[in-house]
């Protein structure tokens, strides 16, 4: 129990950074796609070795602290950013149970009862890396980087949250394994909650700090906001844990929406085939999320400051309210409450 | 602004479509070390001092290029032919030094439409990148070019005054 467990998790913790390597390769290519370039191609065929070429470069850099930083809370605060990124993962589903030596081994770390809300719980602390790094560099582009950052994840965290409330009403768990057990085959939520999943889509843009809401990191006013001071390694570990947060992401919204690893067509396989083909059809579906999310970065240019409060406020929290009241309102109806 | 355009959402995809459009469209990128443009017949590259068809140095030192050179990148010491040297020099002038700055150099080929000995051409060959400045002094070691590997100027000569006789 102990070691499948321990394997599960170093390679989960393996995977994780693994696909936060090749995020960045393929973000790269994305944009230069994008712009009619050709993108990284020098690294290995295609340039596949660009993330390790990277990678090598961000350790070769001179690791610099500011004499007036505070260096603790300095250091700690790409720590906290890379921490919160990577525990996200242990409650996620990955794929049915999978049956190795006579035993059947479960696809998730730790099947909490309240998984969805330890995932806010341990977003909601990804901030502090954020705010704790930007205030401890002792710089007011960083401090700026890190108030807007807190502004507005507090902003966009309610809408968030209340869109994936209607979702935990709809499945009756806070479980994530019973929330995609719930949407077997092609059951998946989106078809009855679209409205819900949009505002989510937008809400976990702006959690991830991704643009069209990259505010708090935006070069063209704030040089690179909370991370201005920070070099080597600790710059990496912001923005490895940017792209660790973009995947866990996506595999929240594939779970919540988009029924997780289910695909329709899944009562013909059983056993170890089906285990595969499970993690298969949740890999696809974390990678077309990427994609989108991406997609949407090289297109729409950022939002102004006043522009996202306007949007996380006065539109997204309303419609996600009314949203739920519908959806409490029907499932009412249905149970025969009214 | 209508209700439609306040939602945005309509822009948005008609902004990601756009992108989709550009991200399927097949690149024109050149890589150049391995593949390279086809230069327009006119192109004026590195310069080349011809021989004749006997190996001989057509230049006599005029200084007519260097006198039409509006970026005064031609310098040329001149000396005289002595007996026994009729096999490298084709007149009785000829010059023991002569050199191109190419950092100076515009290449705008007003040196090789001065020429009355057909002398100095453009080429299509491009002048090579080097860390030092001395490097770009082009003398006639670089410039002239040697019996065995001669270079082509037939595209030049079709555009310039004179036809080959």
């Amino acid at each position: 129990m102990l070691i499948e467990k321990s394997v599960l998790v170093i390679l989960l913790f393996l995977i994780s950074l693994g696909v936060a390597a090749y995020q960045t390769y393929f973000e790269r290519k994305l944009a230069a796609w994008i712009q009619d370039r050709v993108g990284p191609d020098r690294a290995g065929p295609f340039g596949i070795l660009q993330p390790i070429a990277d990678g090598v470069k961000m350790f070769l850099k001179e690791d610099f602290i500011p004499a007036k930083a505070d260096k603790w809370l300095f250091i700690i605060g790409p720590g906290i950013s890379m921490f919160t990124a990577l525990i996200t993962s242990s409650v996620i589903p990955w794929g049915t149970n999978l049956n190795l030596f006579g035993r059947d081994i479960s696809l998730q770390v730790a099947d909490f009862n309240i998984g969805i809300l330890f995932v806010f719980g341990v977003v909601s602390i990804g901030v502090y890396g954020i705010m704790i790094g930007g205030w401890a560099s002792n710089n007011k582009y960083s401090l700026y980087g890190a108030i807007r950052a807190s502004s507005q994840m507090i902003s966009y965290e309610l809408a968030m949250g209340i869109s994936a409330i209607t979702i935990v009403m709809m499945s009756g768990s806070l479980s994530l394994n019973d929330i995609v057990k719930s949407q077997h085959g092609m059951n998946w939520n989106i078809f009855y909650q679209p409205v819900a999943f949009f505002i989510f889509f937008i809400t976990s843009m702006a959690e991830l700090n991704r643009a069209p809401f990259d505010l708090p990191e935006c070069e063209s006013e704030l040089i690179g906001g909370y991370h201005t001071e920070y070099s080597s390694m600790k710059l990496g570990l912001y923005l490895f844990s940017e792209y660790t947060s973009m995947f866990v992401s996506s595999a929240i919204m594939a779970i919540l929406f988009f029924g997780g690893y289910n695909f329709p067509g899944m009562d013909a396989f059983s056993g170890n085939l089906l285990a595969i083909l499970s993690i298969a059809a949740f890999a696809l579906k974390i990678f077309l999320f990427i994609f989108v999310i991406m997609w949407i970065r090289w297109t729409i240019p950022r939002f102004r400051f006043d522009q996202l409060m306007h949007l996380g406020w006065k539109v997204l929290i309303p419609a996600a309210i009314v949203n739920m009241l519908i959806t409490g309102l029907v499932i009412a109806w249905n149970e025969g409450w009214m | 602004m209508t209700l439609w355009e306040k939602i945005y959402i309509p822009a948005i995809v008609g902004g990601m479509m756009t992108t989709m459009k550009h991200m399927l469209r097949p690149r024109k990128t050149i890589k150049y070390p391995e593949e390279t443009r086809v230069f327009a017949p006119v192109y004026r590259g590195q310069h080349v001092l011809k021989r004749d068809e006997e190996g001989r140095e057509n230049c006599t030192a005029c200084g007519l290029c260097a006198v039409a050179c509006p970026a005064e990148a031609i310098t040329m010491i001149s000396a005289e032919r002595e007996k026994g040297e009729e096999h490298l020099y084709r007149e009785e002038k000829y010059a023991s030094s002569y050199e191109i700055n190419m950092l100076r150099c515009i290449f705008c080929g007003l040196c090789e439409e001065a020429c009355p000995k057909e002398a100095v051409f453009l080429t299509d060959r491009i002048v090579k990148t080097e860390f030092e400045r001395d490097e770009f002094i082009y003398g006639k070691d670089k410039l002239v070019e040697t019996m065995d590997d001669r270079i082509d100027i037939t595209k030049r000569q079709f555009t310039g005054k004179r036809t080959e006789q």
